[in-house]
């Protein structure tokens, strides 16, 4: 197929909030993104999905720039927030993280209170008194439906929760610096039924106030939690779109035979 | 022939299968026994000489020891108050001087300096360093401190135990850290987290427990040193706390003494070396409870 051709997502009512023009991505020689072009409607869930070693999560690295990291990693093209190139922005790098905030695949509580990790973040960018902090603390914790679950033990260590309320405390840390994206690699992989429940529930809550991307290898999540559904093996953008129409009606064959299981 | 490819074992393989499994107990209750032979050898020594340390040291071991100077020659009374105050001062002190140099240093290998080639030299160095015997280290402190300064001074024996205790500390410290997953930082950076500020509050601080081990054991084997102190520190008969000026220390003492035809000179050394041994065996118990206990 010819990746040069400019997909827009046809369906797209909505405003786009980030939108990816002509992006390769490289590790060393390799090249694991092919000119991908995708646009990320605002305030709804987008979800990627494919084969291991696709490229999709290395597509979600890409929007809060977690690939500089790494020296051998580099991406060409744009990724644009409201029309801003990220990549190629002057700006902080810690700025674009502030605004675009990533829940990884194994939940990541720092070696602190739980209180301590929720505010972790807004200390960086905000001087709040304690009692605005405490407020803050405790939003987060129940945007991220795990206050009534912490409530009585926000001093101990954030390592003592179990998994899935490990997770949560991620993203309740991800949504106190208050972003405008929220990015969230496989966040279910590592957690039992019950816990991934819950975080589906979060996640159609969340879309109300951000923007949400998420990757999964998850055919029946993608399915249930996500308003549009990117499709991508080999590096390249096979097919985007609203994902009842991307289940129901696949365009490409590559498509239809992965999420039917026939492949993948 | 088709019983290889029939699907339950035939009585003749069902044997054979009996017989493996019993030749597998025999070799593992051997291997059991030999490696519970190598264990007890090695612990009869250990008690032994906690036992011998104990019994020969228990008798030294009274209020004059603690308040006393080291004696003359067969003098009724004599304690090691110099010397326990030379090594608490020397011992102290260098690991005040070693420990941050060496933190930091562990920190630019492990965060910095992974795949440079200054970083790869630091780590060669380093190991050098560590691996160089102590006597070495006394003799260059006395070449480069002692001979300028011309005088012992407990200047120069903290200098020289600090020059053990960085390279332990640097390599604990980036061992440590390398161990951190690569998960915790990247979510540490997902929020905007400046560098430095992912290693002294995230990365450092899960890697802590493993620090502080480091640098107790770095304290431990220090504490017991005697050749580099031999050329710097030298020892003092009388109390003194001028570190310009030759200092006493357990180990020095005790090599002394133990040395010695006089018999309160020996008994002064075998409640040093239970003082030692006392000592690094409660900084070992510490390490162990401050590894348990971290979150």
């Amino acid at each position: 197929m010819d990746t040069r051709v400019e997909k827009p997502a046809p369906a797209l009512r909505e405003k786009p909030k980030l939108a990816v023009r002509n992006l390769n991505f490289y590790y060393g020689g390799f090249q694991a993104l092919k000119n991908i072009n995708l646009d990320i409607p605002e305030n709804k869930v987008t979800a990627f999905i494919g084969p291991s070693g696709c490229g999709k999560s290395t597509l979600l690295r890409c929007f809060n720039r977690m690939f500089e990291l790494y020296p051998e990693q580099r991406a060409e093209g744009q990724v644009l927030l409201d029309g801003d190139d990220i990549l190629s922005s002057k700006e902080d790098v810690s700025l674009v993280r502030a605004k675009i905030g990533m829940v990884f695949q194994k939940p990541t509580p720092f070696p602190m209170s739980i209180y301590d990790n929720v505010a972790f973040g807004v200390k960086l960018f905000e001087s709040l008194p304690r009692v605005e902090m405490d407020e803050r603390v405790e939003w987060a914790l129940k945007k991220a439906a795990l206050w009534t679950e912490v409530k009585d033990k926000l001093g101990q260590s954030g390592a003592g929760l179990s998994g899935g309320q490990q997770q949560r405390l991620c993203i309740a840390r991800g949504i106190a610096i208050k972003p405008e994206v929220l990015l969230l690699d496989e966040p279910c992989s590592a957690l039992d039924p019950i816990s991934t429940g819950k975080i589906e529930e979060l996640i159609h809550e969340l879309k109300a106030d951000y923007t949400v991307v998420i990757v999964t290898h998850n055919m029946q999540q993608a399915a249930r939690s996500s308003d549009y559904t990117a499709y991508m093996y080999l590096g390249d953008l096979i097919e985007f779109g609203r994902t009842q129409d991307v289940f129901m009606r696949p365009t490409k064959k590559d498509t239809e035979d992965y999420i039917t299981g026939r492949f993948g | 022939m088709s019983g290889a490819l029939a699907p339950h074992l035939d009585a003749q393989a069902n044997a054979t299968r009996v017989r493996r499994a019993a030749q597998r107990r025999r070799t593992n209750a051997i291997a059991l026994a030999l490696s519970l032979a190598a264990m007890a050898f090695g612990v009869f020594w250990l008690v032994w000489i906690l036992v011998e340390t104990v019994r020969l040291g228990v008798g030294g071991l009274t209020l004059q020891l603690f308040t006393e100077m080291t004696p003359p020659p067969q003098a009724e009374t004599g304690g090691l108050a110099n010397a326990i105050f030379g090594s608490l001062t020397m011992v102290g002190l260098a690991t005040l001087i070693g420990t941050p140099i060496g933190v930091f240093a562990g920190i630019y290998l492990a965060e910095y300096g992974q795949r440079t080639k200054l970083g790869a030299a630091t780590r060669f160095i380093n190991d050098i360093l560590l691996a160089a015997p102590s006597i070495v280290i006394g003799l260059f402190i006395y070449a480069v401190v002692v001979a300028r300064m011309n005088t012992f001074s407990g200047y120069a024996g903290i200098l020289a135990l600090a020059l053990i205790v960085i390279p332990i500390v640097i390599r604990t410290t980036e061992n440590m850290l390398t161990l951190i997953p690569n998960a915790l930082r990247e979510a540490a950076y997902a929020l905007g987290t400046p560098k430095w500020r992912v290693i002294m509050t995230i990365t450092l601080k899960a890697a802590m427990a493993g620090v502080i081990t480091g640098v107790l054991l770095a304290v431990a084997r220090i504490a017991g040193e005697t050749a580099p102190l031999l050329f710097t520190a030298l020892s003092n008969q009388f109390w003194s706390s001028d570190l310009g000026r030759p200092m006493a220390s357990l180990p020095v003492t005790i090599f002394k003494f133990a040395l010695s035809p006089y018999e309160n000179w020996q008994q002064l050394a075998w409640a040093g070396v239970f003082l030692i041994t006392v000592g690094v065996l409660l900084l070992n118990i510490v390490a162990r409870l401050l590894v348990r206990d971290r979150i």
